[in-house]
């Protein structure tokens, strides 16, 4: 069961990461599609940190590696930010183009850095002493230092978003970018910072979910999906922090679900075939998404380029 | 000297491709007046305040504040400068509540941290003193027109502008709270504030203005002191020529029943509950019926259950006798129904396609337009260059005009012949002038009442009082999805009309009546005065 739980929490962390990032992103007015793409060079970066510094101290490793990761991600995403709000882009297909390039340059990138080793290089890198220093074993449950860092940028989310000027002027771009433009507020600088601090947080998510299972990651495979399935918590939590935290609890205990039912005595007595529990998140969010898209109620403006003329 | 102009714009020329919108333009707004700024569609009003509050840069002129030249670049800038403007089209975040509204941008905060209470002391504060009731935690989408409207002028105040632009504040409003928003018109003058009036209401200038400059076709044509002129005089500057100002029209002869509604409930289009709820009327030959009431009672989903744009929740739609209630959309067209849509850039024109296709967009299948699966351009040109020719719709490039390049007053022209010209024989017309100028209004007025005097029933749903009052036979209140009482425009005044539409009186008579051949508009009489107090 402390299996269960601790896996629920690593997986609910990844996804309350990348969901706030997308919930940033969308209430500046900003779709951001991309955000698998991010998750997936925010890993590489983090992954590459920790090769290139095997040796290095628990706490500066954490520290740097969890930077690296934000830092990858801040730039990934500003490939979004210049080409939807300079150039009024379709977010759509600048997100999914984002999704792809990020997929075969990590890939192409680690198998370049394995050619050194092989003839037929492979596209995985491997962490496993590195890997330590995010843990604290407590008995059974292993203990991660990503689980307080999502907690304290979850309620940093919540406060910057519903108690400050930043948030409320954020907001107004994603409902009304010509209201808030009309009481002065420069939507352009708005939508970036939403952007940025999307790649932020997706940069960090991805990181923490190629770590949360296994100690080695196949870039080649990217991050499964999960980046999308963060946006589907988005809507589901409404684009709320608070209910994002509690959908992502529920989709990241069907996702530990599959990682830990073959040690749970009474899931294994039913005999469900194992790629069952893989499938139930997707399946999930497939259900979730259709029963609840009709009551949602996502930011007015989003996907929309900000046109001045446009009154 | 003390100056006497709060601003003064001096010899505003501004030209786009092709036009000239401001030429040579002079306006002085007075400290403490309220300054009238008339002018057709198309005048340059919008083009000079847009001037004034720094979103275009004029050629020529300048702008002086206090005596003093002062450039404006952009809403910032005026802004800093003091200047304040409720748009037409209410720039409001719906989602918010009105205390973040009114704070949004100059919000108090301390190290980024909002700082509400401090907002909501100043905003109850400025709200007393100047009789500006809002709920400050209640949500935009929540709130009437009215109290939108005052959250737009609370925002002025709250960034202690001086100069305030109000652009067409009244469209929206009932009038009651066109009477209200007069009061605080005088109220905010009285208080040193400076406001200009942008209308093209007469009544309303003459009520409230102290001043009124007129424009036509971009040119100034002058400026007069309300107390010495008449509504007659305005107009004659506004348009140039004498204008009509009620609809001539002689008494309707009600013929057979024509459209049958009973019942009816359709679906909200922003909530999951019943927008029109048991709605039952008749609509007869040879008159013009008329649906008012305040926007978002349920008209626009009326209308979409009737003309078939969402499927109806219950009740029946008989024509001529036949439940038409399932058709579809293609088969009440050609059963006899013109509709000029509410939204005429949503359900009226493909904006992306030439003025010809346009023109025959619910005819072309017809054999005249089609052969063996192929359009006959030849035809579809000849029969739209015969519609613009009719009717003066004007466009670049004739028939061969992207619809969307047209000017509004142009684009509603079109659809307007296009729907005229079938010889249906129900008229279904939402706000057939919205945005339209007085002479527009004129023309689109008389071919209703032509349409009607040849025999045709024609729906109206109209949210503008004078024309609800001048071009109706019947008039039928929708308040909150229900139809609260019929009227006879001959009977009843603008106030009392004004009541039904805020759902302060009822009237639940014919309305509802049977489908008697024997019922005139005329026994309405009886409710009607019995209701009169």
């Amino acid at each position: 069961m402390l299996l269960l739980l601790q896996y629920t929490l690593i997986y609910a962390s990844v996804l309350i990461l990348v969901a706030l990032g997308g919930c940033f992103s969308e209430h500046s007015g900003v779709i951001n599609l991309g955000l698998e793409g991010t998750m997936i060079i925010g890993a590489l970066g983090g992954a590459l940190t920790m090769n290139l510094m095997p040796n290095a101290p628990a706490p500066l490793m954490v520290i740097m590696v969890i930077l690296i990761s934000m830092a990858s991600g801040l730039v990934y995403s500003l490939l979004l930010a210049v080409a939807s709000i300079n150039f009024k882009a379709d977010q759509t297909l600048v997100g999914t183009a984002m999704n792809m390039l990020a997929l075969a340059a990590a890939t192409v990138i680690v198998k370049a850095i394995n050619a050194a080793a092989s003839s037929k290089p492979s596209a995985t890198l491997t962490y496993v002493a590195q890997k330590e220093s995010f843990i604290v074993r407590m008995g059974n449950f292993d203990f991660n230092w990503f689980m307080p860092v999502t907690l304290i940028l979850l309620i940093a989310a919540y406060i910057l978003l519903y108690k400050t000027k930043f948030g409320l002027r954020l907001m107004a771009c994603g409902e009304h970018p010509q209201a808030a433009a009309s009481v002065g507020i420069s939507v352009f600088k708005m939508r970036y910072a939403g952007v940025m601090i999307s790649g932020v947080l997706g940069g960090l998510g991805g990181i923490v979910y190629i770590m949360s299972g296994v100690s080695e990651w196949k870039f080649d495979y990217g991050v499964a999906g999960f980046g999308f399935l963060a946006l589907a918590v988005m809507i589901f939590g409404q684009w709320k922090p608070h209910r994002i935290a509690l959908s992502a609890l529920l989709f990241g205990l069907f996702r530990a679900l599959s990682q830990v039912h073959s040690s749970l005595n009474f899931i294994e007595a039913l005999n469900i075939p194992a790629e069952l529990y893989n499938m139930l998140p997707y399946i999930i969010s497939l259900v979730v998404l259709a029963l609840t898209s009709k009551k949602s109620r996502a930011p007015k403006a989003e996907g929309i380029p900000y046109d001045k003329g446009m009154r | 000297m003390e100056q006497q102009y709060a601003v003064e714009m001096l010899h505003i020329t501004k030209r786009f491709p092709g036009i000239i919108a401001n030429d040579d333009i002079t306006l002085q707004l007075k400290k403490g007046e309220i300054h009238a700024l008339l002018g057709e569609n198309g005048a340059g009003k919008s083009t000079l305040m847009s001037v004034l509050f720094g979103l275009y840069q004029p050629e020529e002129g300048e702008i002086r504040m206090n005596g003093q030249p002062v450039r404006i670049k952009d809403p910032n800038d005026a802004n800093a400068l003091g200047i304040g403007m409720v748009h037409q089209h209410f720039k409001l975040v719906e989602c918010f509540t009105v205390l973040e509204n009114i704070m949004l941008g100059v919000e108090p905060n301390k190290a980024g941290f909002l700082l509400k209470g401090e907002a909501r002391e100043k905003i109850t504060e400025l709200s007393e003193r100047y009789g500006l009731y809002v709920d400050l935690d209640a949500l935009i989408e929540d709130i009437t027109v009215g109290m939108q409207q005052r959250t737009e002028i609370l925002k002025m105040l709250y960034r202690e502008n001086d100069i305030l632009i109000f652009d067409e504040p009244t469209a929206v409003l009932t009038p009651q709270e066109i009477t209200e928003l007069m009061q605080i018109m005088r109220n905010l003058a009285a208080e040193g504030k400076s406001i200009l009036f942008i209308s093209h209401k007469l009544n309303e200038i003459m009520e409230v203005a102290d001043r009124c400059s007129v424009l036509r076709k971009g040119k100034y044509i002058g400026t007069v002191e309300v107390k010495d002129t008449t509504k007659e005089e305005l107009s004659r500057m506004m348009v140039g020529r004498d204008v009509e100002f009620t609809v001539a029209k002689k008494d309707a002869e009600p013929g057979e029943v024509l459209l049958e509604v009973r019942d009816l409930y359709v679906k909200s289009r922003v909530h999951d509950s019943d927008a029109v709820r048991g709605v039952s009327f008749d609509v007869r030959r040879g008159e013009i019926v008329c649906i008012a009431g305040i926007d978002g009672n349920g008209q626009t989903e009326l209308i979409y259950g009737l003309t078939g744009l969402e499927p109806v929740r219950g009740g029946s739609i008989i024509y001529e006798g036949t439940d038409v209630t399932h058709y579809s959309i293609r088969k009440r067209i050609t059963s006899g129904w013109s509709h000029i849509p509410e939204d005429r850039h949503k359900h009226g024109l493909v904006l992306d396609y030439p003025l010809d296709y346009n023109m025959v967009l619910q005819r072309y299948f017809e054999p005249e337009f089609t052969k063996g699966g192929m359009l006959r351009k030849g035809n579809i040109r000849a029969y739209s260059d015969e519609l613009i020719e009719k009717y003066d719709v004007r466009s670049g490039q004739g028939s061969a005009t992207p619809a969307r390049s047209m000017s509004g007053g142009n684009q509603q022209k079109a659809i307007v012949a296009r729907e005229l010209d079938r010889d249906s024989d129900l008229i279904i017309a939402v706000q057939p002038t919205r945005g339209l100028d007085v002479g527009a209004i004129e023309n689109i007025h008389r071919q209703l009442v032509a349409q009607r005097d040849a025999g045709r029933a024609v729906l109206l749903v109209s949210l503008e009082l004078e024309e609800v009052m001048s071009l109706s036979d019947r008039i039928l209140v929708m308040y909150e999805g229900e139809i609260v009482g019929e009227l006879d425009p001959k009977k009843t005044t603008v106030e009392e009309l004004g009541l039904y539409m805020a759902g302060a009186k009822k009237n639940m008579g014919t309305a509802l009546g049977e489908p008697d051949p024997d019922v005139s508009p005329d026994t309405t009489e009886g409710q009607e005065a019995g209701s009169n107090e």
